[in-house]
């Protein structure tokens, strides 16, 4: 079933068990993003030691697909610097907008590989990019205030 | 007469396509636009390849042409609505329509029986389309007035307990849809409108989910001004309908300036011309407006009734099947008492993203989200719904796709 290739099992399993799903006390950025489209909000508390991604933790409500997306982005990318964060974070924009013409890399995308079949959904991207946006955001707001600092 | 979808679908060439891998297309989206049947796609085809010409300017015989088009178009809009045709303005979308109300009042002088000020109020209710409340909402921020509303109770009925407090001595204006795009709930006017006008205030009417579902008369309901939309009443997409009382239209200031709308044009001034000329700046939608005559014509010779009727039982036949589903809950009225075909639902811990989207793997069409009605989703308690919103087209076998799909996506997402 073509589905199956959309709501891949790691996928169900993050929907189902999401990861660091409990937003964390202490936090350098803190964020509130939304699909306006669907509803779909995530909050999300990140901070960043020394250039290295220590902890980034979350809230929200919304489908399978923005929820999976973000609890994987938790699990891949605590404990990566900030520049291979980025990295993971362009491969992985660029699989979801390559509307399927590639297939990612699974080294560098891990369990997030698992959400290339959004990228056959153009009206579902916008849900699996929900989180990685959120991060995104807090990451220049997290650098910003450590320049201050 | 009763209405038999299966001949009606014969005049809607999309129901020839399949979908996703060859899947009979069950569309029960026509709360968000509805199709198209071959007379609207012909009739606007027809204008551009024999008569298109800029209609109301040019001394040759297409301009008269186009022109005779579109004012053959205003006649039947206006018999639809039981109205006038020099009280229908043509707009480029009922949302368009929503805002030129909410912007003439806002451009009003003091001394215009629109004029609004601090002090004034502005009433709608929580059952609005964005396109009804934040025109309003912003309306009131510009002029100082204050927005007031009805709620909505569990129900997904208005609570017009209080109607004396909301709609007072000091109320302007009341924005009101016939019925909710979300809920189904069809509003009782009757109250509303008395009391409206019981303290001198205009009542406008969204009717977009409304008027292509059932017999709408503007004089049988008492209203003042009144939207809908061509493209949810199986016309083109690219005009909104606005009627007003004529003596209301005549004191509105315009709100789009430009060609085709004055009466006399200086360096420094300019007069306008009657209603509808004056709401009309620029060469209007032509071939849309055409196509909108014949979607109307279309839908009277089924029969408005014909239509209400079959949408009613049908709206019957799912409600009874959707409420033998574990775990689905109705948002909106449960009962068929002043109800319309929107029927929107829950599933359990199912996302209505994740729902629409087993739904559309097997060919069903459906709507999910918070259907830009966002503060009555929130006050409804759900994130987000799923709706699935029926027309003339639909029949029993598209709603026992809906079911056993639903049913089926419970399964997959256990």
């Amino acid at each position: 079933m073509e589905l199956d290739n959309l709501y891949q099992e790691v996928i169900l399993d993050h929907y189902k068990r999401p990861q660091n799903k409990k937003l964390a006390a202490t936090f350098d950025a803190q964020v509130h993003h939304v699909n306006p489209s669907c509803g779909d909000e995530i909050d999300l508390n990140l901070t960043i030691k020394d250039q290295i991604v220590t902890n980034i933790t979350w809230d929200g409500v919304g489908c399978s697909i923005s929820q999976a997306s973000v609890s994987i982005l938790t699990d891949l990318l605590v404990g990566k610097s900030i520049v291979e964060a980025y990295s993971i974070y362009d491969n992985f924009v660029a699989l979801m907008q390559s509307k399927g013409s590639i297939v990612g890399d699974e080294s560098v995308l891990e369990d997030a590989i698992a959400l290339a079949g959004v990228s056959k959904y153009p009206a579902r991207i916008k849900c699996a990019l929900l989180g990685w946006m959120a991060f995104k955001d807090a990451s220049v707001q997290a650098q910003a205030k450590s320049k201050l600092d | 007469m009763t209405l038999d979808p299966s001949v009606i679908r014969k005049d809607f060439p999309i129901f020839d396509r399949v979908i996703r891998d060859g899947q009979k297309l069950v569309y029960l989206d026509s709360g968000a636009t509805s199709q198209k049947p071959n007379a609207v796609i012909d009739a606007e085809s027809d204008f551009y390849r024999n008569h298109n010409a800029a209609a109301h300017r040019g001394a040759h015989q297409l301009a008269e042409e186009a022109t005779e088009a579109i004012e053959g178009s205003r006649e039947i809009v206006a018999k639809f609505l039981g109205a006038e045709s020099e009280d229908i303005v043509f707009t480029k979308s009922s949302t368009e329509a929503l805002n030129l109300i909410a912007y003439s009042i806002g451009s009003a002088p003091s001394g215009n029986r629109f004029h609004l000020q601090p002090g004034d109020e502005i009433v709608v209710t929580e059952m609005e389309h964005h396109a009804n409340l934040i025109p309003w909402q912003q309306l009131a921020k510009r002029t100082g007035a204050a927005l007031k509303w009805f709620e909505v109770d569990q129900a997904g009925r208005l609570d017009l307990s209080d109607i004396k407090k909301v709609i007072t001595e000091r109320t302007k204006v009341v924005a009101v849809t016939h019925q909710s795009n979300v809920l189904g709930t069809i509003n009782p006017l009757t109250e509303i409108v008395k009391r409206a006008h019981e303290v001198g205030a205009v009542f406008i009417l969204d009717a977009c989910q409304s008027v292509p579902h059932m017999p709408v008369n503007v004089k049988d309901l008492d209203i003042d001004f009144l939207v809908f939309s061509a493209h949810k009443t199986v016309g083109p997409t690219g005009v909104g309908v606005l009627w007003g009382r004529s003596e209301l239209l005549s004191d509105l200031p315009p709100f789009l300036y430009g060609g085709s709308m004055i009466e006399t044009v200086t360096m420094t001034d300019a007069t306008w011309a009657p209603a509808p000329r004056k709401f009309e700046a620029g060469v209007p939608n032509m071939a849309q407006i055409v196509g909108l005559g014949a979607a109307l014509n279309y839908l009277s010779n089924v029969g408005m009734e014909n239509i209400h009727k079959h949408e009613v039982a049908l709206t019957k036949y799912t409600l009874d099947k959707m409420q033998e589903i574990d775990q689905l809950r109705i948002v909106g009225p449960t009962d068929l008492h002043l109800r319309g075909s929107a029927i929107s639902f829950t599933l359990g811990e199912i996302h209505p993203h994740d729902l629409g989207q087993y739904l559309d793997s097997a060919g069903i069409a459906v709507r999910t989200g918070h259907h830009c009605a966002w503060p009555l989703t929130r006050k409804m308690g759900v994130p987000a719904t799923t709706r699935a919103s029926l027309y003339l087209y639909n029949d029993e076998a598209d709603i026992d796709s809906l079911i056993a799909a639903t049913k089926d996506a419970q399964k997959y997402f256990a």
